[in-house]
């Protein structure tokens, strides 16, 4: 995984709350191998026309919105479906940092295993950013390392766990780290077996 | 000064049914919080290909594949069964296909099209024995919490951790909070589960359980069968909850023992005895309650794009101007108008297209039994489906007969799948069609491209059903039940 530590890039506001997983990708893509891309379909149902076509209406698609790499949105951002495909638009589609008040908590998780910032502020710094995005403001400074959010005026701190913070900030795989605690899991299976006899699947008699 | 310091130890002693999960489960713990945990049980779906290309693509191979258990549910075809070569839908029988290769290779044990016990992966491993109380439970499905129902530590999970656990059987996480809402007292006859996590969610929001593992407890949920109590469970992430758990008691016991995959014998009574232990201690403090009254429960749908917009179906459609603040306001005004409804519209008088009565949430016996005792002897004045939680479930429900109260009252009786829950095998509610529903999402476009959801009990759906509006079920079943 790619290190996050700073970015400097066009900020989209999407000014809505409770933006779900379905509305991120529709169920009916979720067939797709990952390698064919998954930007496409980010927010489809919302940004095209029944055939498919953009009808260059959503926040995404206006042109001072051309390449934007963040999204600053409102509480409870990624609710819903478990579908890491959500993630994948984002990413694909060249989002790197989303910021918002709050995050479904599967979405989260699903953010943090693809270098995607989620990055969490107040209620009214989110309304203070999306103003001034509305005003006319682009550029957003994000600095992981810092824990900042810079727009030319004063920097703001956001809220991330510090595992989480870490793991981007190094790129950290965590299958990797995982597989080099194996004495601990071994040892944790050992007394495991002992205290929960009956956690273990008797085979199914049915066949 | 020492009674003091008892006392201080005693509170520390005091832990949470899920205080008690999360303990036992701890692989290890770093400083900064994450936990590594073990997991006990991991269910993959056709939706799982993607955590299987990750590991492919690492050359790892399954660590546990004992403790793994595939079952084919998300694109499953309900109508016209049959064996996945011959499934019509290329990416559908792609899917399955992929998935039937997958637990191949890795030997893991595939609940597969065509096995007697196929179904919803919710409903299947509570009906095996597969989930136990003290068990921690994941799967790439956000319901997953429907588990909890048997005092499992039980949660959704995205491909990428699916990915880790195939590999590693463990997974990292920060412990979430703990949260209890009870329901007090007794709810009015006819009411069920799915109308008091409709309350729940309409009192405390789509948000309102973030970073809480919750337990439900009170007199009205203990007095749920464990059906009911999973389908309470299994809505908890509609309320932004990690994970939801009700604690093992004598009703959960009884439904256990016999059960294909669990212990017998004299081990039954000693594993009975640890899960019983599990219930939380009775000063064990909770970070967040809610307290509701059972009795204030009244049958409950919902009419707009979230679960939290669900009312009482004496109520009418609200106006955004009573939204608690202004983002939701705007939420209201985009529900009314995607709904294709008017404020202050009795929502009792709203019409339907279509029903739909499966999917994890409520597609177990009791829920075909309590949608069959209002249709017996009565027709449909739309069209629908009725898809039964497991095959087994459908098995039992054609020895009961209630195949042909649904088939009578002019429905279709399909086959166990995830359907038009989610409509990935193509089980779709046409865009504009408004659909009464015993799903869990009426998020915009969740049944199909434009489709609008009405989400509500399984009578409810059959209410609706007959009357061709939504309605109250209870003026129906008088002299019912
Ligand atoms: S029925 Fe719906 S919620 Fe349940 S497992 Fe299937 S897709 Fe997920």
């Amino acid at each position: 995984m790619e290190p996050f530590t700073t970015l400097t890039a066009v900020a989209c506001p999407i000014p809505w709350v409770d933006v779900d997983t379905d509305r991120i990708v529709p169920a009916r893509f979720m067939s797709t191998p990952r390698s064919e891309g998954y930007g496409q379909f980010l927010f489809h149902d919302f940004r095209r026309t029944r055939d498919g076509k953009l009808s260059m209406t959503h926040p995404l698609d206006r042109p001072e919105r051309k390449g934007a790499q963040i999204i600053v949105a409102k509480r409870n951002f990624g609710c819903g479906s478990s579908r890491e495909a959500a993630v994948y638009a984002l990413v694909d589609f060249g989002i790197r940092c989303v910021i918002a008040p709050s995050f479904g908590e599967i979405f989260a998780g699903n953010a943090l295993s693809n270098g995607l910032l989620a990055a969490r502020v107040t209620e009214q710094q989110a309304e203070d950013l999306l103003d001034e995005l509305a005003a006319g403001g682009r550029d957003l400074t994000v600095d992981l390392e810092m824990r900042t959010i810079s727009n030319g005026r004063g920097p703001i701190r956001f809220d991330i766990d510090p595992a989480a913070r870490l793991r981007l900030l190094n790129g950290w795989d965590d299958v990797a780290m995982t597989l080099s605690f194996s004495e601990q899991i071994a040892a944790f299976q050992a007394r495991d077996a002992a205290a929960r006899g009956w956690a273990r699947p008797v085979a199914d008699r049915g066949g | 000064m020492l009674k003091e310091l008892f006392l201080i130890s005693l509170a520390f002693m005091q832990r949470t049914l899920f205080d008690k999960l999360w303990d036992s489960h701890v692989v290890l713990a770093q400083e900064h919080g994450d936990t590594l945990l073990w997991v006990d049980r991991h269910f993959v779906h056709e939706g799982s290909h993607h955590a299987f290309a990750k590991i492919a693509g690492r050359g790892l191979p399954v660590a546990r594949p004992d403790l793994t258990f595939g079952v084919a549910d998300h694109y499953v075809p309900t109508r016209g069964r049959t064996a996945t070569a011959a499934i019509p839908d290329a990416i559908v029988r792609g899917m399955v296909e992929k998935l039937e290769a997958n637990t191949k290779r890795h030997s893991v044990r595939l609940y597969g099209l065509d096995d007697p016990r196929q179904g919803i992966v919710h409903v299947v491993g509570p009906e095996l024995g597969l989930t136990l109380p003290g068990t921690l439970i994941v799967c790439g499905d956000s319901h997953t919490a429907t588990h909890g129902a048997l005092g499992a530590y039980a949660f959704g999970i995205g491909a990428s951790e699916v990915a880790h656990v195939l590999a590693t059987q463990t997974i990292w996480q920060r412990k979430p909070r703990n949260m209890r809402i009870r329901v007090e007292g007794r709810m009015a006859p006819g009411l069920t589960a799915k109308d008091m996590i409709l309350s729940i969610i309409a009192r405390i929001g789509t948000d309102g359980a973030v970073g809480h593992a919750v337990e439900y407890a009170g007199e009205a949920v203990r007095g749920l069968s464990v059906e009911g109590r999973m389908t309470l469970c299994n809505m908890s992430i509609e309320a932004g909850a990690r994970t939801g758990m009700v604690a093992p008691d004598e009703t959960t016991i009884a439904y256990l023992r016999g059960r294909p995959c669990v212990v017998g014998g004299a081990a039954f009574e000693k594993a009975a005895e640890d899960w019983l232990a599990l219930a939380s201690d009775g000063d064990a403090a909770f970070d967040k309650e809610v307290v509701i009254e059972g009795a204030e429960i009244a049958p409950t749908v919902t009419w707009g794009i979230s679960p939290e917009h669900a009312l009482p179906i004496t109520a009418s459609v609200p106006s955004p101007d009573f939204a608690a603040d202004q983002a939701k306001a705007v939420n209201v005004a985009a529900a009314i108008n995607y709904m294709g409804l008017k404020e202050g519209q009795p929502i009792s008088s709203i019409p339907i297209d279509r029903v739909f009565s499966g999917s994890c949430t409520n597609s177990r016996i009791e829920d075909l039994r309590a949608a069959a005792a209002v249709l017996a002897g009565r027709t449909s004045k739309v069209p629908g489906l009725v898809s039964p939680g497991s095959s087994q479930v459908k098995l039992q429900a054609e020895q009961e007969g209630l195949d042909r109260i649904f088939l009578d009252a002019g429905l279709e009786w399909g086959a166990s799948g995830c359907s038009m829950c989610v409509g990935m095998n193509g089980d779709l509610v046409a865009s504009g069609e408004r659909c009464a529903s015993t799903t869990n999402r009426n998020f915009v476009g969740r049944q199909g491209q434009g489709a609008r959801t009405h989400l509500m009990s399984p009578a409810m759906v059959a209410a609706a059903a007959v009357v061709g509006t939504i309605t109250d079920v209870r003026p129906l079943l008088e002299g019912r039940t």
